[in-house]
């Protein structure tokens, strides 16, 4: 994206500087997380991702609740001492398994995001670079799992190889890079045509070079959004997986496992097993779709309030 | 126009022949030949292996592959060893049950998020439009199921008016006839969709209101009711074709969590019946079906696009 390196940097021309004090200029880097720092929503959203994080994998260091060790005496507690927030069919402490699951709700959301990018822009990048028949076969390729149901085909692997933070990781990443795929090829094809690409290949860049050093930087932008947004499909796709039942397995847990337990005692009005990890999951995914959202009002320079 | 439609339809056939190829390769990977299930777990190698000759399971996997289209293309999908049952006769009985649900679960969605979605760009920044923004983030946000289970929890369990389980029956009048069973599952899959459709809309419109053409129309003096129904609606509701078309996955994954949350009888369930079987070729049958609707569904889109929109009819 063109905040990258807008040359002149755009200036705050709605606030003439006072008394003679000049702001001074600023990247569009810079630009950009000003603007994202104004939304309150982000603030919001980054706020909520925090506390997750620090939730899942800083909570339990502090707070040690029984997730390992079945304990049928103190089955189905309801939230008290001890348990703040009861207990499952097995005695497994709720907020312990809060912690775990989102443990692993991050890790496969970062993670498959990672994958997602990397394949996504590898194609996106080629395809728009070299164009003409790899460009058709490769969006062809993209067209064909843009169409195929994506949680069909992870619920089959799952049930074939088996759920682990590891596969799930790989098998949601393998199968949601077409998005970025096609956003990166558009921005290629616009930067491939601009001055500088031409000037590094007059200087003998190969197109490896190029895509590493001069379209992949300028995409950045529309990636970062991107990415926030696979990141929020992956936590909801492994909530899916899990709350079908064909999740991660002990000792790991996933909030949709955790979700369709507590479902199953819906009618005995065990809230606790159902509402806390619903709002876990609910929130995460608000946060990452905030952040996301915020990023592209900031980065997208057309909708920056000027 | 034509050549435009021409060249969509032949990128659909090539997006179609690479599914059955994936489908097929995918198939292939996991449930090579179906002789363990046919033989049984006492088979030993050699008669596997003859029973992989004999069935055309041994040939090279271009033939094979070949012998798959020839079936797809006279209508067989496969056959389930575990229900005994060919594939499409199994889609078959449950069809109609799973279009009824997504069908309405759709329509709704689509009458309920059209007008909003204009609403609020109407009035935008109002109350109302801050409340409907906020209500769609946390439905879109939200995955169907748990959209479900709060939608049980209300309307079922604490105020006791509907059903928390769909209709059982099999017989699709009775279905449609028991509302106070469906309604809750229709709402599931409808309102997942409105947060979306509502969201777009809204932007949609918003760009709209912000034309020439919307100027000009008030400028000449036409009533602002008049602005809205004959300029700024038929314009805003374009790309809301193309959006149906682009929720499709969304809408076979909601329908498979949905049936499954509500015990509804249709193809989403006997997706997940099939998952704890281990049922491979109905697993991909319906994973292919799935595929195919959503590439149809796109061309129909972009078909009905081009004959709403006169700026790419005439181009």
């Amino acid at each position: 994206m063109a905040a990258g390196q807008a040359s002149p940097p755009p200036l705050d021309v709605n606030r003439a500087p006072e008394g003679g004090d000049v702001g001074a200029i600023q990247s569009g880097w810079r630009l950009a997380l000003r603007e994202f720092v104004r939304n309150r929503l982000a603030v919001v959203g980054v706020g909520l991702l925090v506390f997750f994080v620090v939730f899942s994998f800083f909570g339990p260091l502090f707070y040690h609740g029984n997730i390992l060790q079945a304990n049928l005496i103190d089955a189905h507690d309801p939230p008290g001492a001890g348990h703040p927030l009861g207990t499952d069919v097995n005695g497994f402490d709720i907020l312990g398994q809060l912690m775990k699951g989102g443990q692993d709700a991050l890790e496969i959301g970062f993670f498959a995001a990672f994958v997602a990018i990397t394949i996504g822009s590898l194609v996106g990048s080629v395809a728009g670079l070299i164009g003409g028949i790899v460009d058709t076969v490769l969006m062809r390729i993209t067209d064909v799992f843009l169409s195929i149901p994506f949680l069909f085909v992870v619920l089959i692997l799952a049930v074939k190889y088996g759920a682990s933070v590891l596969s799930l990781s790989l098998v949601i990443g393998a199968f949601s890079w077409q998005f970025p795929a096609r956003l990166v090829r558009g921005e290629v094809l616009t930067i491939r045509e601009r001055d500088f690409v031409l000037a590094a290949r007059t200087a003998g860049a190969n197109n490896w070079r190029l895509i590493r050093k001069h379209l992949l930087p300028n995409a950045l932008g529309v990636m970062v959004v991107n990415v926030t947004f696979q990141v929020a499909d992956a936590i909801l796709a492994v909530a899916y997986v899990g709350f079908l039942g064909f999740g991660l397995h002990y000792p790991n847990t996933d909030w949709g496992d955790l979700l369709s337990d507590g479902a199953g005692y819906l009618t005995d009005g065990y809230w606790w097993m159902i509402w806390p990890v619903l709002t876990c999951i609910v929130l995460t995914v608000m946060a990452l779709n905030f952040i996301g959202d915020a990023l592209r009002d900031s980065l997208d320079v057309r909708l920056r309030r000027r | 126009m034509t050549a435009y439609l021409l060249r969509r339809l032949g990128t659909s056939i090539i997006v179609l022949i690479g599914i059955s190829i994936f489908i097929f390769l995918l198939l292939h990977a996991i449930y090579p030949s179906p002789a363990r299930a046919v033989l049984g777990l006492r088979a030993n190698n050699a008669q596997v292996a003859a029973w992989n000759k004999q069935y055309g399971f041994a040939r090279p996997v271009i033939e094979q592959y070949l012998s798959y289209m020839n079936g797809l293309l006279h209508g067989n999908l496969g056959y389930s060893y575990a229900e005994n049952q060919t594939v499409a006769s199994l889609f078959q009985e449950r069809v109609a049950r799973s279009a009824y649900l997504s069908g309405m679960g759709l329509v709704i969605a689509i009458i309920v998020a059209l007008p909003l979605g204009i609403l609020q760009a109407v009035r935008r920044n109002s109350l109302g439009d801050n409340v409907a923004t906020s209500l769609a983030f946390i439905l879109y946000s939200m995955p169907s199921f748990a959209l479900g289970l709060i939608l049980i929890q209300v309307f079922a369990l604490s105020f006791p008016l509907l059903s928390f389980e769909a209709s059982q029956s099999t017989s699709l009048l009775t279905v449609v006839g028991d509302w106070r069973a469906m309604l809750l599952p229709i709402l599931t899959l409808a309102l997942i969709q409105v947060a979306s459709f509502s969201r777009y809309m809204r932007s949609a419109s918003i760009d709209v209101l912000a034309q020439d053409y919307i100027r000009v129309a008030r400028a000449k003096g036409l009533p602002e009711r008049l602005v809205l129904t004959r300029h700024m609606v038929r314009n805003a509701s374009l790309p809301m074709i193309t959006l149906v078309g682009l929720s499709l996955p969304n809408l076979l994954a909601g329908n498979l969590v949905t049936e499954y949350l509500f015990n509804y009888q249709g193809l989403g369930l006997l997706f997940f019946d099939s998952l704890g079987k281990e049922d491979y070729p109905v697993l991909l049958a319906y994973t292919l079906v799935g595929a195919v609707f959503v590439v149809v569904g796109n061309l129909v889109a972009d078909i009905a696009l081009t004959m709403a929109d006169p700026r790419i009819r005439l181009a």
